[in-house]
Formats: C-alpha cells, structure tokens, sequence
C-alpha cells in the first residue's frame, strides 16, 4: 500500500525557493557530501523516490539535485552532492547552519507500485546509489511486496564506495543480496573486481519476472542494459533514470528538453523502451 | 555409494564445453587435468611461458597486473564457470599478467602446448576451441572500453583517510 497516497504536496509556487537550513553535513566521499536540511517552519518535505529539487545556494546558483532520503522520515529532506562545478564547490564549503533555499520536489518518481509481486534488481554505479537511496528504503519498507531484492554496485575502487554504512546494513539483511563490485583494488582484496555487468550476473533472480532499476551514467546505462537483457530482462521492465540541464524544473524552460520529452516534467525515471530510440540519436 | 566421475565428465559439465562434439571433448579431456590453489597463490606470473589455460570449477581468481614500485593491482575477478589465461593461444605464448587465487580454488588446467599441436592437425578441434575464446576475448576488450569511458567521465576520487 502507498504510505505517501495523498500526502505529497503540490508545491504552492513551484517558481519560489523555500528557505531550510543545513542541520548535518556528511563526508561521503572526497568530493562528495550529503545534507539534511529541514524547513525553517519545521513542515514535513513529502515526496517519492526518484523525484529531485532544484537546490538554489543563494548568490550562487541553482542546481538540480535527487533526494536521496528517506520518504517515510519527511522531517528531514537529504541531498547528496557531487562538487563538479561553480555551483556545487561553493555548496561543498557550506557548514551546518547554514541556509539554502529548496524548489521541487519535481518530476516522475520510480513507479513502486506498479512493479509489486516481482523481484527487483537495483544496478547503479558510484553517485547514481543516490538517487536510487530512497527507492531502495521504500522497498525495503515494503519487503513483503516484493519478491527476491538484489542491488549490484559498482565503484571505481574501494575508496569511493558510497553509503558504505548503508550497504553493510543492506548486505546484513536475510532478505537483501548485495553484490559489489570495484574496477581495481589492491592486491590481497577479496571482493569482486570487474565491471558492474559481473555483478549483475552474479546475481540468483527471476529474470523472466524481474523488474529492474538502473541508474548510472547514461554512456554506461545501454552495457547495463543489455547484460540484462542478455539474461531475459525485457526493456519494458527495466527503468532508468536520466540527467540534464534542468533549469526551471516544470517543463517551461526547455533546457532538459530531451526529443518529445521534457526530463524535469516526464523524467527524469523512464520506462526503457519508451526512450530507447533517443538513445542511439546523437547530440539529443 | 560415491559415483566417481572422470575428467571427461568433469569437463563436460563445465560452460567452456557446452555444445562441443564428443570427439573434440574427448580430445581436449586427454589434455587436462586437475588443480588446487589456496588463497595468496599464484596460478601464473606475467612473462612466464603460457603453456595452459584454466576453467573455474569453484573459487575467485584475480587477474593481477604488476605495477613497478608499488604493489600489484586487481584488474579483474572471475568466478565459477568462468575460463582465463589465452597467451598459449597467441605467439610468443607469453602471461601478460599474473593470475593469483583469491579463495581456495578449484580449477580444470589444459595443457595448451599440448593442444596447440592437435590443432594444427586437426582444423576442426581449432575451430571449437577459437569459438570458445573469441566471444570472451570480444566481451573483456568491450568491457575494458566501456571501463575506459567510465573513468573518463568520472572525476576521480583520492583515497579517503581513514581514522
């Protein structure tokens, strides 16, 4: 059963940032942090995973980022960030208390509900386990729901792997398989080493019925999904996330505009097969 | 009762022999035998004759590349099903890099010497045996292009200080 049925708020004005203070700052890995932030009027943030905000660092700029929270705790809204840019190294240097103003949340989440009854295999790379954070939760929440849970992750190599934490408790569940996998590691290590391919196919799952969430960079998300593929995940089942230049977050603009499709307002999870042609369209 | 199985049984239950005609397993069966390594064992060194190949009956083998002046680095791990180790295939049959057990492993290990003079005899056994290496050697090279692409657009990470 949804929990968030009813609960998620229209934004009142889509256009205004909301004032919330940064109340915990988090050093995932170098270059990489995480934020809880909460109102100023202390109102729950609803949303569904998969949906992102527009963070706006004020006198700085405004960025789109995916919550990677907890839907069911709306008390405390969670961002991570990779500091890539002008705007994101300025975010880095922000310290507790600081305030940042929030838009959103925004755009299509992951389609929970709609893949009940069925195993689920999450495959995502480095930073893409944040956006897929709070699907993962909401799954976990629901386990009863759900058939076999697999979640394959690939790093770089063992010093950025991210919500480390989180994966050993994921990994220590009975109901939970976590297959990890590094490119390169020091000799001596004992886990998999290899692309994240090798450890979708380590993975012990009802291919015929599995339903598959990929979120990864988008030059790597078609290997992802022709190993799945190659073991009998049909496109119609396998789920992806895309990334753009959102800039007005309600489908105005036409910065993220993306073929037919604006990914703030249709995306930014896709169903596969309905964007499979753009992919193979060049400079889209 | 214990069934006792022979290498040909062994070796037939295996992928790398799937769909392989029965005179050219019985071949290849007459070129193999068993092997266990414990963990921290080398299977094989870079530079050293590659004279075999391995298919992996149980355990995790890491392919290793030497790296002068610092430790060796895991480029990648196989597994369970899995076949490595081509140089016997390719002149001057030579390893490009170690192969190292990571776990106890079990391995079926083919004398490549032994079939490279039964290949050119016999066209037919070459051609089963290329058709079993090629697709790997395709999927390893895309893999390591698509590794390239990964690491290319990811910013890298310096490693973390640990307290």
């Amino acid at each position: 059963m949804d929990a968030l049925a009813g609960k998620v708020d229209a934004a009142v004005d889509p256009m205004v940032p909301i004032p919330f203070r940064i109340t915990r700052v988090i050093r995932e890995i170098p270059g990489v942090f995480t934020w809880h932030l909460k109102a100023f009027d202390r109102r729950p943030f609803w949303f569904r995973p998969g949906q992102f905000n527009m963070v706006y660092q004020f006198g700085v700029g405004e960025i789109p980022v995916s919550i990677s929270g907890d839907c069911r705790e709306p008390e405390t809204l969670v961002h991570t960030i990779r500091a890539v840019g002008p705007v994101t190294n300025a975010m880095q240097q922000l310290r507790v208390g600081a305030t940042v103003g929030i838009r959103g949340p925004f755009g299509r989440p992951w389609p929970v509900d709609e893949v009940v009854g069925n195993d689920i295999i999450f495959v995502t790379s480095t930073i893409g386990l944040a956006p897929l954070r709070p699907l993962i939760y909401e799954v976990l929440h629901r386990r009863a729901d759900f058939g076999k849970v697999v979640i394959c992750y690939g790093t770089r190599g063992t010093d950025d792997i991210m919500y480390e934490d989180w994966l050993h408790r994921w990994r220590a569940r009975f109901d939970t398989n976590v297959h990890l996998t590094v490119h390169s590691a020091p000799s001596g290590y004992r886990g998999r080493v290899g692309g994240v391919v090798s450890a979708i196919k380590a993975a012990r799952i009802d291919w015929q019925a599995a339903q598959a969430f990929v979120c990864r960079s988008e030059a790597l998300t078609r290997q992802a999904v022709d190993a799945l593929g190659a073991l009998g995940v049909t496109t119609d089942r396998i789920w992806v996330t895309l990334e753009r230049n959102m800039q007005c977050a309600v489908g105005l603009c036409g910065h993220c505009q993306l073929g037919p499709t604006f990914v703030c307002k249709d995306g930014p999870v896709y169903r596969f097969d309905q964007i499979e042609p753009l992919y193979s369209v060049r400079e889209l | 009762m214990v069934e006792i199985v022979g290498l040909e049984g062994i070796l037939s239950h295996h992928p790398f022999a799937q769909g392989m005609p029965a005179d050219e397993l019985a071949t290849i069966s007459g070129c193999c035998s068993n092997a266990v390594y414990h963990p921290g064992d080398y299977i094989f060194r870079e530079n050293e004759p590659a004279d075999h190949f391995f298919l992996i009956r149980e355990g995790l083998v890491s392919l290793e590349i030497h790296v002068p002046q610092g430790p060796p680095i895991v480029v990648e791990t196989l597994e369970s099903g899995e076949i490595f180790g081509w140089g016997w295939l390719i002149p001057p049959y030579k390893w490009s890099n170690d192969a190292r057990a990571s776990a106890q492993v079990r391995l079926l290990k083919l004398d490549g010497a032994c079939l490279r003079g039964k290949m050119d005899n016999n066209r037919s056994l070459g051609y089963e045996i290329y058709k079993r290496f090629l697709p790997i050697m395709a999927r390893r090279l895309a893999t390591s292009r698509l590794r390239i692409v990964e690491l290319a657009i990811e910013p890298p990470v310096h490693p973390r200080r640990r307290t």
